[in-house]
């Protein structure tokens, strides 16, 4: 029993992480209908910046760990946003297979570039304990605060995002412009605005999945974004693209379903276990799990 | 023109040309070095003109066509190295022997990967854009997962000790039949279902056609060919791991097309050729190669999405 | 006739330069190296190729190898799958390299194998321990045990020094080196009256280990044996010990990277592993190897990968100083023939299959350092 609860402890904050970096495809998804290849480099970023900015701040520290985190997330939404104004903005009108390969490029130029033994290097490194580490044993249960504060922070991140997107003008945009972009722009919204907002928020939240990753995992590389972002997507796809809640459940449940299985003697096939979810939601039950049909008019 | 005129025409006289032009070249190139080029060239361009079928001419973009590369060299490894001994005999068997061991192991890589391409077709039916593109990304992963674990086929090592069968004149003989292939196929009337479906899917279907039967049979075709290449690089690096077959490779063999301009069979050929020799040219900084690529995607997206030899007008993908 | 200075300064350097000529006559020996010195595995590559480089500028420094410099010409193979093969042809082809030094990973040492075999040049691989490599043929060597044989002393270790009865093994499954590794261990403990009662596994690659180390603490192990790369082992360590599990570790030859305590830190404590030399080894040879290194390398301490790349030079060199010429043929028969090498790694024996019959050294981690336990002779 001590077991089952412990591995569901580990599915939460697996979970948690997935569905940070869920929400960012989706809300980009929501907005420009375009997966972003880049995001799960946006992520890598985020973890490396988190390393660096470590060395400098007072490891072991709340206040330490709060401002890389807020450090990392400043710099990934600047990343964000520079990468859609320089790679995908002039794209807007080209048919969409060119901005998927641009997408691409952007991710192996990003994964490359941290790659070369001068930025970098292709090595894992460690990563530094930034907040305070406490660990509890609560009847052959390990508690460690690391995992208890990714749920926490992912937790808060994903409130913060529901009171944007519902409750602020920006957020009311944005939902406009993925619903409708023409008649968005028609009632005066800036769409070009809209845009850079929602890649500056999707990048921050990957950016706080990296550190909370990082943290659970105290290993950064320049290929760590790969699996999670691709893993991620599946979850955006499981809870419905372009659907917020959506993302979250599909993170879970991809968190939880892995989790599980690496237990079990199947663990060298997680990896394919995702994408094989992923070929049967999208051949079953394209809409994903929250996500609504839309009938494609001619 | 007689039927016996018709039959001979253009294509095929290529194909035969290609193919003497192929064996002649084996027997004039001897440096090992030049060899190994040449060869990794014959399979760079048989990858690049198959997945041109399936991406460029049918309009599936595919990202994991390194998938159907494993299967094929997989297979026909395992031919080779199982069925060989038994079926050559003690003293290796006589070079003809040899050959003919090879041409059906490679064929039956072939069939294989053309069986993968069916599996991987059939769901991928009712996606377009990227959901196709991540998710035959994860199928290429899936069969890398696949492969990796399963203990006869060598589990995480991989096959090794595969006899050394491939020469420039295989790979070039197959490379021309590829080209030949695809070529006679998109002048064909599939050719032309091929390009419907690409064009507007739906006005395709209102037409009559059966979009389903194009891109089925593109990824089949598509995946047969890489199959073919798989075995042919099997049996040229005697050593295949399945982490060799994963989505990098996939992404270089995409590289190649995008290159060469979707749907322009010359204009991929020259850019295989172009990643076949840059790699050997940019030795002394190879650590920057693959930022230059993906710089140059970029770029080339940015600035002349049709690709790079593409000298017709810009298609409307 | 007058003897200008400018005539005597001419004549002078007449000898100078037909000298120089006839320096440029003397031709180099070409040895062709092949490492990863960028991607996943570069800090085997780099580490291995330092040390072939501080050999061979030794042995250039004491007037080369028959009176000729030794000319190293590298190829990195970003840790990349058919690299490697390539490298290889257009090092013996188009460089014309007398002999192979390389490769560390068995996967990519296999590729070159052939290639070294058919074109008959000697090849030498530092640190592969999968036994296939050498079963190629007869022109492959290497200097380093295999592991057949490390994974007995692990099993050795655990069952008579840890007197460890009932471990788990947590494999790599991606990585060959891994399986191969469990395989010998499983075998001789189990030979020897020991239970493993949980198997393990994962990828490489691979972050959270948590799901499988959460099994492992249910079935009550003593110890758990992680035959992987030092990335994976360290995080292994680190959530074992974050979920409760505190017995000891242990592993092979691929721990042994400085990062395994970077990333590790304090959750190794205790672990052990079996590698092919220790820093701290007090033998002459090994500290007079340690200090020129630190001195060449600003103050690097030389890991096992950088004593076998220079153990793996100095023993080419060893052999073309024997066979007397720098043909390949009769290199490779004085390589077979080694019987007393004193290499830094130790004493070195190469046996039929070309393999090296070595000491294996045990390294425990203590007040997070690398400490040498005990050397296991074979």
């Amino acid at each position: 029993m001590t077991e089952f609860i412990q591995q569901l402890l580990n599915a939460l904050s697996l979970g948690a992480i997935y569905a940070l970096i869920a929400l960012g495809y989706t809300m980009v998804y929501g907005v420009l209908r375009f997966i972003n290849f880049a995001h799960s480099d946006v992520f890598m970023v985020g973890a490396v910046t988190g390393c660096f900015l470590g060395k400098y701040l007072p490891a072991g520290t709340w206040w330490g760990g709060l401002s890389c985190l807020l450090g990392a997330m400043i710099v990934c939404a600047l990343l964000g946003m520079l990468i859609e104004r320089l790679a995908y903005r002039p794209l807007r009108a080209s048919p969409r297979l060119n901005v998927l390969i641009t997408a691409i490029g952007v991710s192996l130029l990003l994964e490359y570039t941290f790659q070369n033994e001068h930025v970098f290097g292709a090595a894992p490194r460690a990563f530094p304990q930034i907040f305070p580490e406490v660990v509890w044993q609560v009847r052959g249960l390990t508690l460690s605060s690391n995992q208890l504060l990714v749920i926490g922070v992912a937790l808060v991140l994903m409130v913060a995002l529901q009171f944007i997107v519902f409750r602020t003008r920006i957020g009311t945009a944005m939902r406009a412009v993925s619903l409708n972009p023409r008649a968005a722009q028609l009632v005066g919204i800036n769409r070009d605005v809209v845009v850079a907002f929602t890649f500056a928020l999707g990048s921050a939240l990957a950016g706080a999945g990296g550190i909370l990753y990082a943290l659970n995992y105290q290993s950064v590389e320049p290929l760590m974004g790969v699996m999670p972002g691709l893993k991620a997507f599946v979850a955006a796809v499981l809870g419905g693209i372009g659907n917020i809640p959506g993302a979250a459940l599909g993170g879970l449940l991809i968190g939880t379903i892995e989790t599980f299985v690496g237990g079990s003697q199947l663990s060298t096939y997680k990896d394919a276990i995702a994408f094989a979810l992923l070929i049967l939601i999208l051949v079953f039950r394209p809409a994903g799990l929250l996500g609504r049909r839309t009938i494609e008019k001619v | 023109m007689t039927p016996l005129r018709r039959s001979l025409s253009s294509p095929h006289l290529a194909l035969l040309a290609a193919l003497i032009a192929s064996v002649t070249l084996t027997r004039l190139v001897t440096d090992p070095y030049a060899n190994d080029i040449l060869t990794t060239l014959g399979i760079n361009i048989i990858l690049a003109v198959s997945l041109n079928l399936v991406n460029g001419y049918a309009g599936q973009f595919s990202l994991g066509h390194a998938g159907f590369m494993s299967v094929g060299a997989y297979l026909s490894a395992a031919v080779t190295l199982f069925a060989g001994p038994a079926l050559l005999g003690e003293d290796g068997g006589s070079v003809w022997a040899q050959n003919a061991l090879f041409f059906a192991a490679l064929l039956a890589g072939g069939l294989c990967a053309a069986l993968a391409g069916l599996l991987v077709g059939v769901p991928s039916l009712r996606l377009r854009g990227d959901y196709l593109a991540i998710v035959t990304l994860g199928f290429g992963e899936i069969i890398r997962v696949i492969f990796q674990n399963i203990e006869p086929l060598g589990g995480a090592l991989g096959l090794n000790g595969i006899p050394n069968y491939t020469t420039v004149a295989w790979t070039f003989g197959f490379a021309a039949l590829t080209v030949f292939v695809v070529c006679c196929l998109v002048r064909s009337t599939y050719g032309r279902g091929f390009l419907a479906t690409h064009d507007d899917e739906i006005a395709a279907e209102a037409m009559g056609l059966n979009t389903t039967r194009y891109k089925i049979a593109a990824f089949v075709i598509g995946a047969f060919f890489a199959g073919i290449a798989g075995g042919l690089y099997g049996h040229f690096k005697m050593s295949i791991t399945a982490s060799g077959f994963d989505f990098t490779k996939s992404i270089e063999i995409v590289v190649m097309v995008i290159l060469g301009g979707m749907g322009n069979t010359v204009g991929v050929i020259l850019a295989a050729i172009l990643l076949t020799l840059l790699p050997e040219v940019l030795r002394p900084i190879a650590e920057y190669r693959m930022i230059l690529y993906s710089f140059m995607l970029i770029v080339l997206m940015l600035m002349r999405p049709q690709g790079l030899f593409n000298f017709h007008l810009t298609r409307k993908t | 006739m007058s003897f200008s200075l400018r005539t005597f300064a001419r004549l002078a350097l007449l000898p100078v330069i037909s000298a120089s000529l006839f320096a440029a006559d003397v031709a180099s020996i070409k040895v062709g190296e092949i490492a990863s010195l960028t991607g996943k595995e570069a800090a085997f590559g780099q580490s291995s190729h330092k040390g072939t480089l501080l050999a061979v500028e030794e042995l250039n420094a004491a007037g080369g190898v028959l009176g000729r410099p030794i000319d190293l010409v590298t190829e990195d193979n970003q840790s990349k799958a058919g690299e490697s093969a390539t490298a290889a042809r257009k090092l013996i082809s188009r460089d014309r390299v007398t002999a192979l030094l390389g490769e560390v990973a068995s996967s990519r040492s296999l590729e070159i194998a052939p290639i070294a075999q058919s074109s008959k040049i000697p090849m030498i691989s530092p640190a592969s321990t999968n036994p296939k490599v050498t079963a190629i043929g007869n022109y492959v060597f290497r200097v380093c045990f295999i592991d057949p044989y490390q994974g007995t002393v692990m099993a050795k270790f655990a069952k008579s020094e840890l007197h460890l009865k009932k471990v788990a093994v947590l494999t790599s499954v991606s990585s060959a080196y891994s399986v191969g590794l469990a395989k010998y261990f499983k075998e001789r403990f189990t030979a020897d009256g020991g239970d493993i009662a949980i198997e393990q596994k994962y990828s490489e690659g691979d972050k959270d280990f948590r799901s499988q180390l959460t099994a492992i603490k249910a079935a009550g192990v003593e110890g758990v044996f992680v035959p992987g790369y030092y990335s994976e082992a360290a995080l292994i360590a680190k959530q074992a010990r974050e979920l409760g599990l505190t017995v000891p570790l242990f592993g092979g030859d691929g721990w042994e990277a400085p990062q395994l305590l970077e990333i590790g830190g304090a959750a190794m404590e205790g672990n052990y592993y079996s590698t092919h030399y220790s820093p701290e080894d007090n033998a002459p040879a090994v500290q007079g190897f340690v200090k020129r290194f630190k001195a060449r390398f600003g103050g690097e301490t030389p890991d096992a990968m950088a004593a076998l790349g220079y153990d793996s030079a100095v023993f080419l060199a060893d052999g073309i100083k024997r066979a007397g010429v720098t043909d390949p043929a009769a290199v490779r028969d004085a390589l077979a023939a080694t019987k007393d090498f004193a290499g830094v790694t130790g004493h070195t024996e190469i046996d039929a299959n070309r393999n090296a019959t070595k000491a294996a050294v045990i390294v425990t981690i203590k007040d997070g350092r690398f400490k040498f336990f005990q050397s296991v002779a074979p």
